[in-house]
């Protein structure tokens, strides 16, 4: 669907831009990226405002999320009007329609694809065995099933293939290198361990799928009353009762519950992590047929297949000959609980695995950390030299065969024929011809030589990971303690990435700022209120709701409230208007603790309001501290508490807030039965459909809002009219249709909406303050200096993003800006074009970002980008792209969710620097899972983000230790790792290769068997993890205090391919030494196979052991066990080896260890082989130390002064 | 590992999130603030460095040159001696009946102290061939009653469907060349006991095993054995069944246990029995003395003695180096942001 919607947008942007086909084509792809994330699909298409049905849109208000309302969990529709009865028509003209129309959304039920569900039929609806039952599995084996199906898993990894076809080739009789159990001990290890992991997972699965199943449930029986029955025992049809905080067990349409209108608040915590509370409706046509005992509906549902999408739901019922469509809000998803409402009565018609929250439950798909795919390209050199090595040792064996040909039946030590008498005689004996051996020669060889690929190195890896997510799990400098939140590792395969990042993208709001909302100023009819002044107690007293959050109050506006002398002034009328619309204007729900206040109850009764947006309750609450306190809200009425006086007031209909209009109106009936239509929203969309036009109250009210803008403060403009009869009934008309119409309902209310919302009286201006979170100048300035690229990417406008850019030290009066702020494509391209040449930037080429931002980096640029930028992304990407790689600071103004991700893939795909996006809320999800790496904040919003991210955390600060420290240490201890391990590996195959050159190409190894496959798995992997995890090159204190040693990340110091290739260099002479030094002392002596080859493992295990231990960084207690006790166990298992009779190897190590060459010449081989890389590093050190080096030097010599 | 869990209803998902709300506990290890020793290459510890591996590796050498100097080894290929100046298809002679015994004189040049080791050195011999190695069974050896686990053994391990004793290759190469030694008419007695691994003879060749079948077949690769004699007790076959490592190897065949004084002449009477011609193998006999070091090889002093002087010059470098081009320690103007401002 989104395909052919931005095909259809390219196809036009292209027309009306002349593009050619290749941008489009380009651009289309980049469509194809974004679509492969399920939660964003649908919304997107939707926010891309095709004139689709948009359902009813949502009711936030806040101008941040102007283009993010298709994103948002759960819709609130308010369906309560009665339908009217012509929609058989609607329906079968829609779907006819929708036959010839080239989309289909899957928005409305095909007869074709409809399940039906008769309600409280449970045996009629399963007739066809079309629905699951309610019995859920996450669990992915049984005790049968569980070793092939693990085994199976296990084995779609490469690298178990790779183990497997190496155990497979070596049991072929002609290449048994290794005996059977050697060979395959590696891999059973690797299995087992897997499995054990697997299967304790699996039945902890299982326990709490039991526990789930177990649940019982109130279910209507046969004889016509609720009984309890177990969760896994209902059925799609059954009709059930949910009581007051109890959750739901499946996915249920509603058909009445304890309120009269049929309203059920719930709450959605485990399905989106969003705690406030969310409402639902049952039709009215069915409420009245619903008692708490009883359930007299009967009918059928029709709803579509299954599918995962939380947001919507489409279905209609058959119920006493009519057809009700139901819709998103009509129906409860498992897995939520049921809250301020007594009981509700609900059919199911998803059960078990089919149900959205089970349906949702699948993992994101994983990242892969830029690093590993740079060691997958050295893997590929790895390949290259095992291929080399096997050639090598295949012409050799051709060579020596050919050689020898006439001599294989004499050779004492190679006999291809049975010269015996006997069965067998003159038979050959595993001699396959000579291009065969050849074969087995090249594939034994790739056996002896297998661990050259690191298959260990992925598991090594992945226990580093690990260990090193522990240690920023239990960072207590990264727990936010007000809100007791720890830091979160979602994924395991990116941290080194932390190291690396050269762009932040960042959310503003929520993340940079705390996403509460505090009502600071407000603007009544061109009047300024807000230099908050104490409140005389007098006035305090008369409060009777007390709220969460004290609102400082200005007196002069309460006194202009409370003034008793000419109520009917025009600026005292606006006033109680301004607040009435604050109060009743919104979708909050306000929810009183306690039983309901009595009379004689003079206590202070709390009220705590619960909405989706922050701003809707900071208004609320500041209205309630002027006196106007939204007490009840249903859907046909909201009550006001004015200063005691309740005011009720009937909710004629609301025009929820879109993205198209963002604004939000709500037509009252007043008692005094004046209607009013009160409009809230945002100034660019208000100040078009005023009446009193640039009059004083507006020049006023502008001059407000721009300082409020300037003070960083989010402004809404609210408004209000008096509709006449005619008005009104035209309206009604309009309305009615709209919102019970099946197709192009959002227009039509749009259409409506714009009926009333026109020539509006100004009320005011209200500026809500959301404050910075503690640290976020500092962490930005840090992350500057780390050479870290920060954008802000916010939704907000260009006023206030500035002034936020100032507040948090993004922008510095030093900086040139650059505001980029056009209407048309056109327009834009000339001022990018102009600001190009103006700072000088130079087009680039793909990639090449970086140099050129070296030469210019010092200007200092800010861009402001203020347009409909989608063109702008698809048309000037170059363009965009080029200059603001070259500033240092971006922000990005009024920019949608899909712009985001869009943003973040333009860097993404045209550099090789990392990003890290960072937000808050659904809006972010699509940049978080775009980026290379993703943060949630676990914020106010939710937890969309941080279900999306890759790490979560309770505030933007920490991002400054996040990265600057463990992004530091991940890096350098995963680079590290790396390179050691092909080190490792490479060195004892290269030390192999060699002897099997001294052994006729025969692919002896003089080292046992056990040994050979021991020598990666026990004994040099245990240091090998502890340094990857534990070990520090600089402490936190000194990374924090240069930020710039980050750059060590960017410029890949740690991994890149001139290391790898000094490496394997180093690798060579080392195994060059370490074969030939033994060789040349043995020589003419009588040492034989097995001696050599004790002294060769214990040489190589003491060399890499030693190896490592000169490169670690900072020394403690369990490294040095670790390190050392390596070279002991491997020492243990020597002596155990060689204490089996059976083995050829019997007691050669104590025959070994009793002679002083052996040891001297272990000695030499230590030093010789280490002395090369020993001067190198001194040498480069002295030379060219690096900014780690003087780090290090830096922090011992403080230490030895005593200052740390 | 399992990336991201799922977000699936239920419990688990709520326990996972009470686990994330308690507060980390504090120690020096969950914040990595343990107190860690980091080693600095400051100047002085990377020339005393140096110069600890020149002292330790200069004395170390020196001692090793001297003891590989004292040994006395006196080497004499004779595969090509004797041989008849008139025999020109060696392979044809060697495995003829003939008597191949041959007579070879050897010079003292130095004082042998006892025990003198003999030794015999094949060459061009692959006993590392990975046919080779495997072509034994540990089992037979070891115990009589699994004499028929032949299987490893192929294709050497039966005869006429009997198990050959020891089977399999190695054995049925056993060397078979013998030597007599004489210094002055005055024969020398060669002792053979005890030159096999005691580990060998005790744990893998058994004491109630025998000879069976050995060296029975059309071709014969080397020494027969005597079948009245128990495998332990045939110290050659336990140091041959010792295969070795590279394609030119000694064997130790006995032991003279007196002094031989400078300038003796040993006459030795050789067989001269051993099939190395059809590979082009050398045959060597060789006497040497040894010292706590093994026997001759000048190999490991000289190493030392490079390594150490070569550490030695290295310090001095790096002196030099320091006085030069002096840089002081956490200096920060080297730091890459001080050395060329505003880039990044």
């Amino acid at each position: 669907m989104l395909d052919v919607k931005l095909r259809r947008l390219f196809t036009l942007l292209s027309n009306v831009l002349g593009i050619g086909i290749e941008s489009v084509l380009v651009n289309l792809s980049k469509g194809h990226a974004v679509e492969s994330f399920p939660l964003l699909k649908e919304g997107q298409g939707q926010g891309q405002g095709q004139g689709q049905e948009q359902g009813q849109g949502t009711p936030m208000d806040s101008h941040r999320r102007s283009h993010s309302n298709s994103l948002l969990p759960f819709e609130i529709c308010e369906n309560s009007k009665p339908h009217h009865h012509h929609h058989h028509h609607h329906h079968h003209r829609s779907r006819s329609r929708f036959k010839s129309g080239q989309f289909d959304d899957g928005f409305y039920v095909h007869e074709a694809n409809a399940r039906s569900v008769y309600i409280n039929d449970p045996k009629r609806t399963n007739e066809n065995y079309e629905f699951t039952g309610n019995e859920i599995r996450t669990s992915s084996y049984t005790l049968l099933t569980f070793l092939p199906k693990n085994l199976f898993i296990q084995f779609h990894r490469v690298a178990y293939l790779y183990f497997l076809a190496i155990a497979a080739l070596n049991q072929l009789p002609p290449l048994a290198v290794f005996g059977r159990t050697a060979s395959l001990f590696p891999l059973l290890f690797v299995l087992c361990v897997t499995a054990i992991k697997d299967g304790y997972e699996d039945w902890r699965k299982h326990r709490s799928d039991r526990f789930e199943n177990n649940r019982d449930c109130l279910v209507l029986q046969e004889h016509g009353n609720f009984r309890p029955k177990k969760w896994n025992r209902i059925q799609a049809g059954d009709v059930v009762k949910i009581s007051a905080d109890e959750m739901i067990p499946a996915d249920i349409v509603l058909l009445g519950t304890s309120d009269q209108s049929g309203i059920a608040y719930i709450q959605t915590m485990n399905l989106d992590g969003e705690s406030n509370l969310k409402t639902r409706f049952a039709r009215q046509e069915t409420v009245t047929a619903v008692t708490s005992e009883s359930c007299g509906v009967t009918g059928v549902i029709r709803c579509e297949k299954p599918n995962r999408n939380i947001y919507e739901f489409a279905a209609n019922m058959e119920f006493n000959g009519n057809k009700i469509p139901l819709n998103q809000s009509n129906i409860v998803l498992r897995g939520c609980v049921l809250k301020n409402t007594d009981w509700l009565i609900g059919v199911v018609v998803c059960a078990g695995q089919e149900t959205k929250a089970m349906l949702n439950s699948a993992a994101a798909p994983p990242k892969r950390s830029k690093l590993e795919i740079y060691m997958n390209r050295e893997t590929g050199w790895l390949s290259i030299f095992l291929f080399v090595m096997c050639s090598a040792v295949a012409l050799g064996t051709a060579v020596w065969l050919v050689r020898h040909k006439q001599q294989l039946e004499t050779l004492p030590y190679y006999r291809k024929t049975y010269l015996n008498l006997g069965p067998h005689f003159g038979q050959v004996y595993r001699y396959y011809g000579i291009p065969m051996e050849i074969l087995f020669s090249f594939l034994s060889s790739v056996i002896v030589f297998q661990i050259m690929i690191p298959i260990s190195l992925y598991i090594t890896m992945e226990l580093v990971r690990v260990g090193q997510s522990y240690f920023m799990v239990e960072d207590m400098d990264m727990h936010d303690s007000s809100c007791g939140l720890r830091f979160q590792c979602r994924s395991f395969n990116i941290n080194e990435d932390l190291g690396q990042i050269r762009y932040i993208f960042s959310d503003k709001t929520g993340t940079l700022t705390e996403n509460k909302m505090e009502f600071r100023k407000a603007s009544v009819f061109g009047k300024n209120y807000g230099s908050s002044m104490p409140v005389p107690p007098a006035v305090k007293s008369k409060r009777r709701w007390k709220l969460k959050s004290e609102i400082p109050i200005d007196y002069d506006l309460m006194t202009l409230l409370q003034k008793e002398e000419d109520p009917s002034s025009e600026e005292r009328v606006a006033a109680h208007d301004f607040f009435i619309t604050l109060t009743a204007c919104n979708t909050v729900i306000p929810v009183v603790n306690g039983s309901k206040p009595s009379k004689e109850d003079d206590g202070v009764v709390s009220i705590d309001y619960q909405g989706e947006s922050p701003d809707e309750q900071a208004l609320v609450s500041a209205a309630s501290a002027y006196g106007y306190t939204l007490f009840e809200r249903t859907s046909g009425h909201v009550v006001v508490d004015k200063n005691g006086e309740k005011i009720r007031l009937e909710v004629l209909g609301m025009h929820e807030f879109d993205s198209v209009r963002k604004r939000m109106s709500v037509v009252i009936r007043f008692p005094d039965n004046a209607v009013k239509v009160l409009v809230k929203g945002a100034d660019t969309s208000m100040l078009s459909i005023l009446a009193n036009d640039k009059d004083s109250v507006w020049h006023a009210t502008q001059t407000h809002l721009n300082e409020y803008s300037l003070e960083g403060l989010r402004t809404l403009v609210l408004a209000s009219r008096d509709l006449s009869e005619e008005e009104l009934e035209a309206w009604q008309s309009a309305y009615a249709e709209a919102s019970t119409a099946l197709y192009d309902r959002a227009i039509k209310l749009r259409h409506a909406a714009s009926l009333i919302e026109c020539k509006l009286k100004l009320l005011g201006a209200t500026g809500i303050e959301d404050r910075l979170q503690e640290g976020v100048p500092d962490t930005i300035e840090c992350l500057r200096q780390a050479g870290i690229k920060v954008w802000v990417l916010t939704g907000d406008k260009q006023e206030t993003a500035i002034s936020i850019g100032v507040s948090c030290k993004l922008l510095t009066p030093d900086m040139h800006k650059i505001i980029i702020n056009a209407n048309s494509e056109a327009h834009c391209r000339d001022l990018l074009v102009q600001a190009k040449a103006r700072y000088g930037v130079r087009p680039s080429g793909k990639g090449q970002g970086n140099g050129k931002c070296k030469t210019i980096a010092d200007l200092g640029k800010e861009e402001e980008e203020d347009t409909a930028p989608m063109a702008l992304i698809i048309d000037g990407t170059s363009l965009l792209f080029d200059l603001a790689t070259a500033c240092r600071v971006v922000i990005c103004c009024r920019v949608a969710p899909l712009q985001k991700a869009g943003i973040v893939n333009l860097i993404k795909s045209r550099t090789d620097d990392m990003t890290l996006a960072i937000g808050d809320g659904a809006n972010d999800v699509s940049m978080i899972q775009m980026a290379d790496v993703g943060v949630g904040i676990c914020g106010q919003e939710g937890r969309q983000a941080v279900m999306a991210s890759d790490f979560a955390m309770g505030q933007f600060r920490f991002l400054r230790k996040l990265l600057l420290v463990h992004g530091h240490w991940n890096y350098q201890r995963l680079g590290y790792l790396v390179l050691y391990n092909f080190y490792r590996n490479a060195v004892f195959v290269f030390m192999l290769f060699w002897y099997i050159l001294c052994s006729a190409f025969s692919t002896t190894s003089a080292l046992t068997e056990w040994s050979c496959v021991l020598y990666s798995v026990i004994y040099t992997s245990i240091p090998t993890v502890i340094v990857g995890v534990m070990d520090k090159d600089l402490s936190q204190k000194t990374l924090l205090q240069y930020p710039k040693l980050y750059g060590a990340g960017h410029r890949q110091e740690a991994y890149n391919i001139r290391l790898f290739w000094l490496t394997m260099i180093d690798t060579l002479w080392q195994s060059l030494v370490v074969f030939l030094i033994p060789v040349l002392t043995y020589q003419n002596s009588s040492i034989d196979i097995w001696s050599l080859g004790s002294l060769w493992t214990i040489a190589i295990v003491i060399l890499v052991t030693v190896h490592l231990a000169m490169d670690v960084n900072g020394w403690i207690l369990i490294m040095h066990v670790a390190v050392w006790g390596s070279i002991f166990i491997t020492y243990g298992c020597l002596i155990v080896l060689d204490s089996i009779p059976l083995l050829p190897n019997y007691w050669t190590i104590y025959h070994l260890a009793c002679s002083p060459t052996y040891w001297i010449t272990i000695l030499l081989v230590t030093v010789v082989a280490l002395l090369p890389r020993f001067a190198c590093k001194v040498a480069s050190q002295i030379l060219w130390p690096s900014d780690i080096q003087i780090a290090r030097e830096v922090e011992a010599i403080s230490k030895e002064h005593g200052d740390w | 590992m399992s990336s991201s869990g799922a977000a699936g209803a239920g419990s688990t998902d709520s326990t996972a999130a009470r686990r994330n709300t308690k507060r980390p506990k504090y120690s020096k290890f969950t914040q990595q603030e343990l107190p860690a020793c980091k080693p600095i290459l400051t100047p002085r510890a990377v020339i005393s460095a140096f110069l600890l591996v020149s002292v330790v590796f200069v004395p170390v050498g020196v001692a090793s040159l001297l003891a590989s100097r004292k040994v006395v080894e006196i080497v004499y290929r004779y595969d090509s001696k004797c041989i008849p100046k008139n025999v020109t298809n060696k392979v044809a002679y060697i495995q003829s009946s003939a008597d191949k015994a041959c007579s070879i004189t050897l010079n003292v040049t130095k004082h042998m102290k006892s025990p003198v080791y003999i030794y015999y050195q094949l060459d061009n011999f692959y006993q590392n061939h990975r046919r080779y190695v495997k072509s034994r069974s540990d089992e037979q050896l070891r115990k009589r009653g699994e004499e028929n686990e032949t299987s490893t053994c192929k294709p050497e391990d039966m005869v006429n469907g009997r198990a050959i004793v020891p089977c399999g290759l190695i054995a049925w190469s056993l060397f078979n060349d013998t030597y007599s030694f004489s210094v002055n008419k005055r024969n020398l007695t060669v002792n053979k006991k005890g030159i096999s691994w005691k580990s060998d003879r005790n744990h893998k060749f058994g004491k109630d095993v025998f000879p069976k079948n050995f060296q029975n077949s059309s071709i014969i690769g080397g020494a027969h054995l005597n079948e009245s004699i128990p495998l332990r007790e045939q110290e050659d076959l336990i140091v041959w069944m010792r295969t070795a490592a590279l394609p030119t190897f000694r064997k130790l065949y006995g032991k003279i246990e007196e002094d031989l004084k400078e300038g003796e002449l040993v006459n030795v009477t050789l067989n001269n029995n051993y099939n190395t011609y059809s590979f082009n193998g050398k045959k060597k006999l060789v006497l040497s003395t040894t010292t706590w070091l093994g026997g001759k090889n000048d190999f490991l002093g000289i190493a030392y003695l490079t390594v150490g002087g070569l550490c030695f010059f290295l310090a001095l470098a790096f002196t030099i180096v320091y006085f030069v081009k002096p840089r002081q320690l956490g200096d920060p103007s080297y730091l890459s942001w001080n050395r060329n401002p505003g880039g990044h």
